[in-house]
């Protein structure tokens, strides 16, 4: 019995450090959600609005971000690919049908091993085979409207004129035509977990630890200050923090009134 | 011998001969209909096109392909259903995630030990054929008898997961079911024919122990091998499916080639991997029982038996664990090649953190496995003069470890933070890059096979006249595998592009397999004849290397769990990637932390039945002393 119990505690404390490790020394990174779906106002569409939701979808839904970083180097970096689709079409490799930059970029995401960037094929395959999945099926299953807005938004990084046209109508009548991106947050929350602020801040119960603990910011802070450090956190660097290690697009990709919402739960938290 | 002749008393001698001809009866019946054209109907098709894996369903309203696809054919099998969250049963007091979850996940390590357990009892017992040495057959009987009743709870919990599927998931087994329906069929048969092979295995041992009858014996093992083989195959068939779908469209609607959908991208490198891990599994769990009763043991006969027992199994848990990291590897390159998001899901998202706990893990596997090597050389008088290299040998696994548990990016306080200039330490930062860490793991798998050598050799003494050269040969094998795996790890992992850094970590395990078959094939014939230092003094094991044994049974466990979990979870909200969405309140991923609570309470209730079934085999054994 005296070792059946020497044993058996032995193998629970072996466990409980495992479940400890788990739980205390990795950060809890908790997961975005599912992405939601919800009706878009296509018809009522700005370009600036349409350019928005291709950055959004860059970012989020499309996950191109995925690979096209600076990081892993396993796909071309595409801030400039507004300006080098129309280079890509004089290259003698290039055997697709696009006749504009536009096009280019569109069969790319359609139909990626048309013309692989030297150095970014599937291995063995001297670049003839892409790895890229098609952005229209599958995981990603974009919609064409959402193809085009992220191509507007390449051009507009690119700074090129923007060829593609608005979504000129509304989806099919009774069709649920959905976009994943424009879901506005309900609570402050949900604006946290959405734009991953727990990921460096400690915040709404999470613990980042690489930026600023904003549990009492609003004790210190005014509001003015605090919606001044999302949209252009590069104004004013807390002290013992390095620069330019937030995000600088916040401004652009948060919905005024999730904005709104956090500045205020921030200015509330003392 | 007296010991088991109740057992040879229960069933008379007529009726084992007319049980064994039923089964191989219906075991000859049964195969030709699992492999009958019936249920792969629509031919064969093999071939992945690496934009197929990109593409794992075809996009529908993609004309050409649409229009290849009979009409009939998509009146036959409907899309994969677009659920709500009112469409998923919900249960008062049980969250159907959790409940599935654990009893899959119970049902799995139950599995994996009744599929383990018997390979080795086959291998074992052909051994003591083989050799004539009865000590092998007492081994290999005392393996099965402890694999039996696990195999009742693994159906148990097989009963249940089902239950609990169709239950809180019915659209999802409607839709797998319009799919799979005839490997279900093919399923339950092989179950049956695997219960036969047990049970005339188990029951028929010593009755089958002489002659002809001893060779059917073994022939009855074999078929138990292939039909429970058999089985998982079915089961990773679904499961991989759910990962990498197809033989369906974009929509799900399923394209009736049923070989296609089993014979999904990933199909191959699970079942390999399942294989491997399931003998290392079955192993540990194994020496974990001899462990026991090694402590537990009165007489010193019972301490060398047990001892020799835990030696065997954690033989075998560390030759199937050596190459586990590579067929791991495979599998992970074949999930990139599949589709490159959920390779980057797994490896630099959100799951990223979950392999430095496994790190941690394996990390306790292998020290634990060369700790118990090392204290088994107290078994052998020759061993003192390797003991010295033993601090040596700790030292490269413990920082090979510590190399393998370094995270690509530090958590730090912002004090920490300012005091590096970023998130990177300057040089602890390169090391959390994966060429670091497949060169750590190599050579940690050359320290382990090492200490495996040392202790291998350190009881026998070469008596053919090129041993010295065998050893320098050795010797230059070691340090030359170790040279190139360091050089492609760092000039190839750091000084070069992703291309070549990705083909180096092939070469680096090149070089750990050519090493451990070179020096195997090696010391085979340089010990062929050795003299022996002294008798080998099995039960000569201090205490504490016991919990080793136990440290590498409940950490195999834990590991387990905590990987069926990120291979599971890597489908993220799909139930069938791409093609059958999880609308489920429970479609969100968990965090780490809640994951491996899950992970724990399933151990601990794994860890309560496993107890319970080495009690009831002690029972079985106190019954059958009694008798005598």
């Amino acid at each position: 019995m005296k070792n059946f119990l020497k044993v058996v505690i032995f193998s629970v404390l072996v466990v409980v450090f495992y479940t400890l490790f788990a739980n205390k020394y990795i950060p809890s990174i908790k997961p975005s959600p599912p992405p939601a779906e919800a009706k878009l106002d296509l018809g009522a569409m700005t370009m600036e609005q349409f350019i928005h939701l291709g950055d959004e979808i860059f970012h989020g839904k499309g996950t191109c971000e995925l690979c096209h970083n600076p990081v892993g180097g396993r796909a071309p970096l595409l801030d400039q690919v507004g300006k080098t689709a129309e280079e890509r079409l004089k290259d003698p490799r290039y055997k697709g049908k696009a006749k504009t930059g536009e096009e280019y970029i569109l069969e790319s995401m359609k139909e990626p091993s048309t013309f692989v960037v030297a150095g970014f094929g599937v291995k063995g395959t001297n670049d003839t085979q892409s790895p890229m999945p098609v952005v229209t099926s599958g995981a990603i299953g974009l919609k064409d409207f959402e193809v085009d807005a992220v191509i507007a938004y390449f051009q507009n990084k690119a700074g090129v004129n923007v060829t593609v046209e608005l979504p000129k109508e509304a989806p099919s009548a009774g069709a649920e035509e959905t976009a994943h991106v424009m879901v506005p947050a309900k609570t402050p929350e949900e604006v946290v977990t959405k734009y991953g602020c727990g990921a460096c801040h400690k915040i709404a119960g999470q613990q980042g630890a690489l930026g600023p603990d904003l549990t009492k910011i609003g004790a210190k802070k005014n509001k003015e200050y605090l919606r001044r450090a999302v949209i252009n956190p590069g104004a004013e660097i807390a002290a013992g923090f390095p620069p330019g290690m937030m995000p600088p697009d916040f401004g652009a990709k948060m919905l005024a009134g999730e904005l709104e919402m956090l500045v205020d739960y921030l200015a509330k938290s003392k | 011998m007296r010991l088991f002749s109740v057992v040879n008393r229960e069933i008379p001698i007529a009726k084992r001969r007319s049980l064994t001809a039923l089964f191989l009866l219906f075991f000859l019946f049964a195969l030709p209909v699992v492999k009958s054209a019936d249920f792969f109907p629509a031919g064969i098709d093999t071939v992945y096109a690496s934009e197929d894996a990109a593409k794992p369903a075809t996009p529908a309203g993609e004309g050409e392909v649409k229009a290849a696809q009979p009409e009939e054919k998509k009146k036959e099998y409907p899309p994969a259903p677009q659920l709500k969250e009112s469409d998923y049963p919900q249960v008062k007091y049980i969250n159907g995630r959790i409940m599935t979850w654990m009893v899959a996940q119970l049902h799995l390590w139950f599995a994996a030990f009744v599929l383990a357990v018997p390979i080795f009892v086959f291998i074992i017992e052909a051994i003591g054929m083989a050799t004539k040495d009865k000590r092998y057959d007492k081994l290999a009987y005392e393996f099965i008898k402890v694999s039996l009743t696990a195999y009742s709870i693994t159906a148990v919990f097989g009963g249940l997961l089902l239950f609990t599927l169709v239950v809180f998931y019915p659209d999802f087994m409607k839709y797998m079911a319009n799919i799979f329906s005839p490997t279900f069929l093919a399923y339950a048969l092989i179950f049956f024919a695997e219960s036969a092979c047990l049970y005339i295995y188990y029951y028929g041992w010593h009755a089958m122990e002489t002659g002809f009858s001893k060779w059917a014996h073994l022939t009855v093992g074999w078929m138990l091998n292939v039909v429970g083989t058999m089985l998982m195959f079915f089961a990773n068939a679904w499961v991989t499916f759910m990962m990498s779908p197809h033989g369906v469209d974009a929509n799900g609607v399923f394209e009736g080639n049923l070989w296609a959908a089993i014979h999904n991208h990933l199909w191959n490198p699970i079942n390999l991997h399942r294989v491997i891990a399931n003998v290392a599994y079955g192993g540990s769990v194994v020496g974990a029982y001899a462990a026991y009763k090694f402590l537990s043991a009165r007489t010193q006969e019972d301490r060398a038996h047990y001892d020799w027992m835990g030696y065997t199994a954690n033989f075998i848990a560390i030759a199937a664990l050596l190459p586990l990291p590579f067929a791991g590897y495979w599998l992970i390159a074949e999930i990139y090649a599949y589709s490159q998001q959920m390779g980057i899901t797994a490896m630099g998202g959100v799951f990223a953190w979950l392999f430095i706990t496994q790190a941690v893990l394996i990390g306790a596997l292998f020290l634990s496995a060369n700790y118990y090597l090392w204290c088994g050389m107290e078994r052998s008088k020759g061993a003192v003069k390797y003991t010295k290299y033993i601090k040596y040998i700790a030292f490269v696994i413990v920082t090979c470890f510590l190399v393998w548990f370094t995270p690509h990016t530090l958590i730090l306080t912002p004090g920490e933070l300012k005091a590096l200039g970023g998130p990177y330490h300057k040089y602890l930062g390169p090391l959390g890059i994966m060429p670091a860490k497949n060169t750590a793991v190599n050579i940690m798998l050359l320290f382990t096979f090492l200490s495996f050598m040392l202790y291998q050799r350190c009881n026998k003494i070469p008596t053919v006249s090129w041993a010295s050269r065998g050893n320098a040969f050795q010797i230059a094998i070691f340090v030359t595998a170790i040279i190139n795996i360091g050089i492609l790890g760092i000039y190839y992992g750091y000084f070069t592009n992703t291309v070549y850094k990705v083909a180096s970590s092939v070469l680096q395990v090149a070089s750990t397999l050519s090493v451990i078959i070179l020096c195997t094939v090696i010391n085979i014939f340089m010990y062929k004849g050795a003299k022996e230092v002294a008798p080998l003094q099995w039960g000569k094991m201090p205490d504490r290397s016991q919990y080793a044994l136990f440290l590498l049974a409940v950490s195999f466990t834990w590991l387990m769990g905590l990987m069926g979990y990120i291979r599971s979870a890597l489908r993220q909200h799909w139930h069938v990637y791409t093609v059958f969405r999880d609308s489920s309140p429970d479609a969100y991923t968990p965090t780490i932390g809640y994951a491996a609570n899950v992970v724990t309470v399933a151990t601990i209730l794994f860890m309560a039945f496993v107890i319970f079934i080495f009690w009831l085999s002690t029972l079985s054994g106190k019954k059958e002393t009694a008798h005598h």
